[in-house]
């Protein structure tokens, strides 16, 4: 008779290694060289530490006034420049009785960015949420429309301007590259090599000459006074550019799926826009989520350059406001430091968002169940 | 003899220009046969299979599908894709869908079924392949003789006259070919028309009606299971069969 398979019934591992105190001794203190430069480390963090809070905060002066901000120069910072400005940095030129029009129309255009990332809202009537919030972004910042007086788009600026460049953009940006993507892998010769052609135009210019191009070449090959605003143009410019560089992104995402899924789809009978759409897509651009998100963070952040056509967003109106102003300009560290903070709130955002996203693909992977 | 129902006539396909894959393909396939296609790997059998629905096309002679004629129309291809079914070696289920998902694209998408409806169908398919307890799970999340049983079922959905099946089980372990085989056994006492790659030739036996055998992408022999195992026509055929049971 054979012998009856006896399992061994699984256990916990051993306990000893774990622990905070261990965690910190293994990784830092365990030999001596370890032990001296992790010592060194800690004292010039803590050297740093002690200079950063007496700088910003304890010996820092709070006040909008800048004769305390000149007498503190170089022993500490000077928010009050943050105070006196943040008005005209976060909102530019526009007409200060009519500034909380572009505060609420920051609103309703981020209102469907923030619905956009929770699954719950991923209905049809989302579409109608993103065609509102852009309809008030612009009826609330240009005007003329319910009695509210005409802003020209010259007097746009700050925060609601590089929200708008930024968002509109990625918006535009996003169909276009996913048909230059498979435009790329078509079939047919033309379309591919007119994708292919557009892709590398794009690409080899910087976004500055793209910008120089939409806000200054190209009114000259338009009848006169019939140009497009000046605004469309650099949309239009910046949405073109970053459709280049995200095709080549969605395009590799689309090769990490295999030939065997276009296969099962066409035996099925699904068209060839059906498996894009349900099949291929999805898993394509599921595995590029890293990339996409780094892409639109680094468009989020080179909507500044739309200085160089004159448009104040962000960057621009915090440089308009300080240069303009010789009482405040020595104090532009302290500004930049403020708009940094804003610029990385929205970077960070955006990146463990792309994570959380990137956690809920790895489901279908079978990473749950281990 | 009724009509076959799918009728190769002197096709020929290359890959490139002097990679001929396919050589002079003579093969008519009666309603309801079920055939097993043999032969050793780089033979053709693949290709063979998959120019029934159309995946691979050919260059000379005429192939025609449940009356129709496969070339450039692309109408074509869709009606045969409707009646013919496929199930890979490398299952190629969804993976970002669920079991149900998968088995619910195609009759909702291509038939334009109810929703309903189509998950009525998809369970009482799942339930075949005697799988139904998974259907909310994702594909990777299954052992490959599960998902190779999910595809089973997948391709089922669409109702095919035809079923083609291209190695199912060369992908799988051990432990899971004869699950897998069971269900397509099962199948074939269905009466639907079946075309299947395999080197399974204990499945082929009990199976098939007759044995395609290929080599060079030729057909070098059809016969019944019990001819060709007893004794083949051909020596290319005797040296397949010794190399393959002698072990």
């Amino acid at each position: 008779m054979a012998d009856t398979f006896i399992p061994i019934a699984p256990r916990r591992a051993p306990a000893h290694a774990s622990g905070t105190f261990a965690a910190l001794r293994r990784n830092f203190f365990s030999s001596l060289p370890n032990t001296v430069v992790s010592l060194l480390l800690l004292a010039v963090f803590t050297w740093l530490a002690v200079k950063g809070w007496n700088w910003g905060i304890v010996n820092a002066v709070f006040a909008a006034n800048a004769d305390l901000c000149q007498a503190a120069r170089g022993i500490g910072a000077c928010w009050g420049v943050v105070n006196e400005k943040a008005r005209f940095i976060l909102l530019g030129r526009f007409p200060q009785a009519e500034q909380w029009r572009p505060v609420v129309a920051s609103l309703a255009l981020l209102a469907p960015v923030l619905a956009s990332c929770s699954r719950r809202f991923w209905k049809p009537w989302l579409a109608l949420v993103w065609l509102a919030g852009v309809a008030v972004f612009f009826a609330l910042m240009g005007g003329g429309v319910a009695g509210l007086t005409k802003v020209p788009t010259d007097q746009w600026g700050g925060l609601p301007l590089t929200l708008m460049l930024s968002i509109i953009s990625m918006l535009l940006a996003f169909p276009v590259s996913v048909f230059l993507a498979l435009g790329r892998r078509s079939g047919m010769p033309a379309i591919r090599s007119l994708c292919l052609v557009f892709v590398e135009l794009v690409r080899g210019v910087p976004l500055i000459s793209v910008l120089f191009m939409a806000s200054f070449m190209f009114p000259l090959f338009m009848p006169v006074g019939k140009s497009p605003d000046v605004l469309v143009r650099v949309v239009v410019g910046i949405s073109l550019f970053a459709a280049a560089y995200m095709a080549e992104i969605i395009r590799g995402g689309l090769q990490t799926v295999g030939r065997g899924q276009q296969e099962a789809a066409a035996s099925m009978g699904l068209t060839y826009w059906q498996a894009q759409r349900k099949i291929i897509l999805p898993q394509a651009l599921g595995a590029v989520v890293p990339s996409i998100v780094n892409n639109f963070i680094s468009l989020f952040k080179d909507t500044s350059l739309v200085t160089i056509v004159s448009l104040y967003e962000l960057t621009g109106a915090l440089s308009l406001a300080l240069g303009s102003d010789p009482n405040w300009r020595p104090f532009k560290i302290e500004a930049y430091l403020f708009i940094a903070a804003i610029y990385f709130a929205f970077c960070y955002a955006m990146s463990r968002y792309s994570l959380r996203l990137e956690k809920r693909i790895g489901l279908y992977g079978g990473q749950h169940e281990q | 003899m009724t009509e076959a129902i799918i009728q190769f006539e002197k096709v020929n396909k290359w890959f490139g220009s002097d990679f001929h894959v396919l050589r002079d393909i003579d093969l008519y396939v009666q309603p309801g046969e079920r055939l097993v296609i043999c032969g050793p790997s780089g033979s053709g059998k693949s290709t063979l299979i998959r120019c029934i629905n159309a995946l691979e096309d050919y260059q000379e002679g005429q192939l025609t599908v449940a009356g129709t004629v496969l070339g450039d129309d692309f109408k074509a291809i869709e009606t045969v894709r409707r009646q013919v079914g496929m199930v890979f070696q490398q299952f190629n289920l969804f993976p970002h869908l669920t079991v149900l998902e998968n088995l619910t694209l195609a009759p909702t998408r291509v038939a334009g079924l109810p929703k309903k409806e189509a998950v009525d169908l998809a369970m009482t398919q799942l339930e075949r392949v005697r799988i139904a307890d998974q259907a909310g799970k994702y594909p990777l999340q299954l052992s490959g003789g599960q998902q190779q049983r999910v595809a089973i079922a997948r391709s089922l959905c669409l109702k095919p006259q035809i079923m083609l099946f291209d190695e199912p089980t060369s992908a799988l372990d051990p432990e899971m070919i004869k699950e897998v085989l069971d269900v397509i056994t099962n199948l074939a006492s269905q009466g639907m028309t079946m075309l299947c790659v395999t080197h399974e030739m204990g499945f082929a036996r009990a199976v098939a009606d007759r044995i395609v055998f290929m080599d060079e992408g030729q057909i070098v022999e059809e016969n019944t299971p019990e001819a060709f195992f007893a004794a083949p026509k051909t020596d290319r055929g005797q040296n397949f069969l010794s190399k393959i049971l002698g072990h």
